[in-house]
């Protein structure tokens, strides 16, 4: 069986990003396994500028910021496999692929997960109504408008405001068609204020929070959509019923990890991120085995996907080189108003980089790390909204015991 | 006579909330922002509006129909359209690399449409 130090599965930004800081750190045998013909990932089909601006102080569209680190990559002589489909995974990380020469099998000494991410779809909302065409979500739209030169329609409803619904509609408006509205269940926005700025508000699109599309209507082709106002617990409130004719509805409603690999190979997922529980190092609960980027949990930026991939690159060198890495015995746990935590669990003896999402927006506020009665960090912020996540640095200089860590937040 | 309008700063993803106070194109108060850049955002919303775009365009034999391009400077915001007409009219031919630039200076603005994505051509199966 062919043996490998590194395999890298997903050649997206951050199994890139992972690849080449692996090499910059001497593991010189690294092998990324791509599904596509191209390396890049989504970013791929991200034609909008305003990646790289935390990296590069540039603002890039997203297949020039992925070509960054095709061209470091190939400059470096990382092996890329694509055209390759990981099919399995075990838990002593031998990893089975459907390349286009056949079936192989490879052992690897350590496996790094950046398969990113995929699309809640409308199976996902349970939508009431008939199912005709018409109805898509807002990255398969992305791909066919940015990729596959195929406009989806031209009178358009957008269900949810993510991210990529927005870029979508400001997209679909300059190609032509009519956005008519962005419809979102919860009271306040999914994607980022930018976004509603920049590709809502510019192009007059009006945005309707806490209402839901309850019904679906059209045989053949969609022809409308029946909307209406959701009380506090999502439940349509009868009497604000209004139809939209549309021939076509988009779907931007949430994005979820992709770690069917990662449960084939043992790996312990966070019902919470519904990525894998992790440590400070972005090792899994199986030994060997990494996780970063969307994989892990959804990012708003891919600068921190990137960072995020480059961070693990050390650990994964010290395992590959040791055989194992210090034990991480101190839990984390998100207090009820955060809605998750990255990494779940540390060793106490090394610095460590804290991401977490609130659950709801909150204003001036203050979020405290705290170890019993001690405080290891706090870091005060103007606002926290849940579609922008929080990440900083935190010292283990305070950390004295093995007893477990509580991340809260507290609004001023 | 003094007016007052909260911007959501779109410069970088930090999305800033910034209140202000101004009198035409004269800011009187600003609050919120957490760069000098913010307020150069607010002063530019309140006199001249630009914003960047970005699109693709038709490729001919390459691997893939369409090709990205963006522009590289933003414009004035009620030119978009105008700029989206002429990006419409451009044709590509494979080989093409980023930073080719397919329409120089469009529409007199000062800025320029570069491609900005790799496509080889697509070599014979």
């Amino acid at each position: 069986m062919e043996r490998r130090d590194v395999v890298i599965i997903g050649g997206g930004p951050a199994g890139l990003a992972a690849a080449v800081e692996l090499k910059k750190r001497n593991i010189a045998d690294v092998l990324i396994i791509e599904r596509e013909k191209q390396l890049g990932g989504i970013l791929r089909q991200c034609i909008h500028d305003g990646f790289g601006l935390t990296r590069f102080g540039e603002s890039f569209s997203g297949p020039e910021y992925s070509q960054r680190f095709i061209d470091e990559a190939a400059a470096l002589g990382i092996d890329a496999m694509t055209n390759a489909t990981v099919i399995d995974l075990s838990p002593d990380k031998v990893v089975t692929v459907a390349a286009q020469d056949g079936l192989k099998r490879i052992q690897a000494n350590a496996v790094i997960l950046a398969m990113g991410c995929r699309e809640r779809t409308r199976g996902a909302l349970a939508i009431p109504g008939s199912r005709p065409s018409g109805i898509y979500t807002a990255g398969v739209a992305q791909s066919y408008m940015n990729l596959y030169n195929t406009m989806v329609g031209k009178e358009i409803v957008i269900m949810g405001s993510g991210d990529i619904g927005l870029i979508m509609a400001r997209r679909f408006t300059l190609e032509g068609a009519h956005v008519k509205a962005v419809f979102e269940v919860l009271p306040y926005p999914s994607g980022l204020p930018r976004n509603i700025e920049q590709c809502l508000n510019d192009y007059d699109i009006p945005l309707y929070l806490s209402h839901s599309v309850i019904n679906i209507v059209g045989d053949k082709r969609i022809e409308g959509v029946e909307v209406a106002q959701v009380d506090a617990r999502m439940n349509p409130i009868s009497g604000t019923n209004r139809y939209f004719p549309c021939d076509t509805l988009i779907l931007s409603v949430g994005l979820i990890p992709e770690n069917e690999l990662s449960l084939a190979a043992g790996v312990e997922l966070d019902v919470r991120t519904k990525g894998a529980f992790v440590d400070e190092s972005h090792q899994t609960s199986v030994p060997g085995v990494f996780a970063a980027g969307n994989v892990l949990h959804v990012h708003d930026l891919v600068d921190f996907v990137s960072l995020e991939a480059e961070s693990l690159a050390e650990s994964a060198a010290q395992f590959i080189r040791e055989g194992e890495l210090p034990a991480c015995g101190i839990a984390l746990t998100p207090s009820p108003e955060i809605g998750h935590i990255i990494p779940q669990k540390i060793s106490g003896t090394r610095d460590f980089q804290l991401s977490l999402r609130v659950r709801k927006p909150v204003g001036k506020c203050k979020i405290v790390v705290r170890q019993g009665e001690r405080e290891i960090k706090s870091v005060s912020l103007p606002k926290a909204i849940p579609a922008e996540m929080i990440q900083f640095a935190v010292s283990c200089e305070k950390i004295s015991s093995g007893e477990p860590i509580e991340v809260s937040v507290y609004e001023r | 006579m003094s007016d007052k309008r909260t911007f959501t700063c779109i410069v970088c993803p930090n999305g800033c909330t910034i209140e202000t106070v101004f009198d035409g194109d004269k800011i009187l108060e600003i609050n919120g922002q957490q760069c000098k850049r913010g307020e150069e955002y607010v002063r530019q919303e309140l006199t001249d509006p630009r914003r960047t775009i970005a699109s693709s365009v038709p490729i001919s034999g390459a691997t893939l129909p369409l090709c990205s391009v963006r522009l590289t400077k933003a414009i004035p915001k009620r030119e978009i359209f105008n700029v989206m007409r002429e990006i419409n009219k451009v044709r590509l031919a494979a080989p093409v690399s980023i930073g080719h630039v397919v329409i120089q200076d469009v529409c007199g603005l000062g800025s320029d449409v570069i491609v900005t994505k790799n496509l080889p051509k697509a070599t014979e199966a």
